[in-house]
């Protein structure tokens, strides 16, 4: 049985959940009380992992931590189809690690904002808003030209990665983090898509889309 | 950083207590600091664990040691329901009561404080809300098509608290305790402008109620520290379990107060259009009308 120590609020453990969910699988998930408590950070947990972080995942025994690293994991190992992390093809492979790693950047900033705002935590807000609207700008103009050229998602595939469900969140809740999404239309576009794909599930402060028109 | 914005110059919010951290939150001996009503406050545990409340000094930054008795210059504070209030102001001797935080076999304590980008009087109103339970709280608190808010009564009591009962409300999973589908009634209490509680039949006893509640501190205006209370029969789930629970229903509820625009509430009748469903809110507003609240809210034009 898998299991994901986890905690409901945070982004970075809503990719798992939402991975886990789209491959169907089942698993149980170990609340670990981020906040208030910091148990992430007890001696407890620190034996689990020693960098006091959560996601960990266990896969019978197999400890796998840090959140794209299991989104890794669980793709290679439990997608036969290899198309959310497409290793037989280098240049698919290559632009889907590109996005994974972009995402370290929505975390540090966006998702930090998230933190600072509704958590407390002691980030520079100003800074980090700045650098969430520069990586947003970003991801927005790649999607807009992605789009031109008939592609839904960040990598130039008919499939959606596991780079797009590590950037989901951070982009989704940025307004908890005050960082408005008016400006970025095609990113905006791009969340509607994701909330489509089979097997999404919500967390708190994300809804499913609307219904299609017909 | 805190947000910067003008201090409060209300005299009726100024004279009120404002809720500023759980007490469980606070390291004994060492400088918080937090901003209500636009000014920074700090605040720490003396040597026998009780709050003190200062205006914050520059020279005590949070994090630093303090000698609690070297702080002359204090703000009024109380130690009640698990958190820590203090005022700007003239403040009444007594907090509201919550009779039920006494009853020995409660389990009581701070859910979680989170900042939330609204007003303390759009919080509270969010709180008293029932018809968005099922689209908001889907499966836990409401469900589809059971969406009727049927006719409930609100008033305001001799000791001037805003009440709404007979609220009854189905509900999948109207508490972590619940083991099936059931109708829940609800009351709910506005005992200070800036707190909603509510009670709820507490499924392990349906004879008692929970209660659960938001304590809000107005950082600015616009910008609150919601903290959570939780007063509960259940003697099965651990505080964790409950404190997520509650976090998890607080998280669906933050984006929706997060983008009612103004995010001050405003006070004129016609401002916002009312359904029947928003009796409560209706005297809600009234009510705050008449306290001569302005913090917060837009006034109605004179």
């Amino acid at each position: 049985m898998i299991k994901l120590y986890n905690y409901e609020l945070s982004a970075n453990c809503y990719k798992q959940r939402l991975f886990l969910s789209i491959l169907g699988l089942d698993y149980e998930a170990i609340t670990i009380e981020f906040f208030p408590g910091m148990e992430h950070k007890s001696e407890a947990f620190l034996e689990i992992n020693p960098l006091g972080h959560i996601p960990v995942l266990d896969d019978d025994g197999f400890m796998v931590r840090d959140a794209h690293a299991i989104l890794i994991y669980l793709a290679a190992r439990y997608d036969p189809s290899g198309r959310w992390y497409p290793t037989g093809d280098p240049g698919l492979l290559a632009k889907t690690a590109q996005w994974l790693l972009f995402c370290e950047g929505t975390t540090s900033t966006a998702s930090a904002a998230r933190l600072h705002d509704s958590l407390h935590y002691d980030f520079d807000i100003d800074a980090v808003r700045a650098g969430a609207h520069r990586l947003f700008r970003v991801a927005d103009e790649h999607l807009w030209f992605a789009e031109q050229e008939g592609y839904d998602w960040l990598v130039p595939t008919d499939h959606p990665t596991i780079a797009d469900l590590a950037l989901f969140p951070d982009v989704i809740l940025s307004e908890e983090g005050g960082v408005s999404r008016q400006d970025y239309p095609a990113l905006h576009r791009w969340t509607d898509r994701v909330k489509r794909i089979d097997g999404f599930t919500p967390m708190p402060g994300i809804f499913f889309a609307a219904p299609a028109r017909t | 950083m805190a947000p910067v914005a003008s201090p409060c110059t209300d005299p009726v919010v100024l004279d009120m207590w404002h809720p500023i951290s759980a007490v469980a939150e606070i390291k004994p001996g060492r400088v918080h600091t937090t901003q209500l009503l636009g000014s920074p406050v700090s605040y720490t545990l003396d040597g026998d664990g009780r709050p003190v409340v200062w205006r914050a000094d520059p020279a005590l930054r949070p994090g630093m040691p303090v000698d609690a008795a070297r702080i002359t210059e204090r703000l009024p504070v109380i130690d009640r329901f698990c958190f820590v209030w203090t005022s700007y102001g003239d403040p009444p001797d007594r907090l509201f009561s919550i009779p039920e935080f006494d009853e020995s076999d409660r389990r009581t304590f701070a859910a979680a404080s989170i900042g939330v980008h609204t007003s303390a009087p759009r919080a509270v109103e969010n709180f008293l809300d029932m018809g968005h339970f099922p689209y908001v709280h889907t499966g836990i608190l409401g469900v589809e098509p059971h969406t009727e808010v049927v006719e409930y009564d609100v008033d305001i009591t001799d000791d001037n608290e805003v009440v709404a009962t007979r609220c009854l409300f189905y509900q999948p999973l109207a508490a972590l305790a619940a083991t099936k589908g059931q109708m829940t009634e609800y009351t709910y209490r506005v005992p200070h402008p800036y707190v909603a509680m509510l009670y709820k039949t507490a499924p392990p006893d349906p004879s008692r109620l929970d209660a659960i509640a938001i304590f809000l501190q107005a950082v600015t205006e616009e910008q609150i520290v919601a903290h959570n209370f939780l007063c509960m029969v259940d003697h099965t789930n651990t505080d964790s379990e409950l404190k997520i629970f509650q976090q998890k229903i607080f998280g669906q509820d933050k984006p929706i107060i997060e983008n009612q625009m103004p995010r001050r509430l405003p006070l004129a009748p016609r401002a916002e259009t009312p359904i029947r469903a928003d009796k409560s809110s209706i005297t809600y507003r009234r009510w705050l009308a008449d306290l001569g609240i302005t913090y917060g809210v837009i006034p109605e034009a004179a």
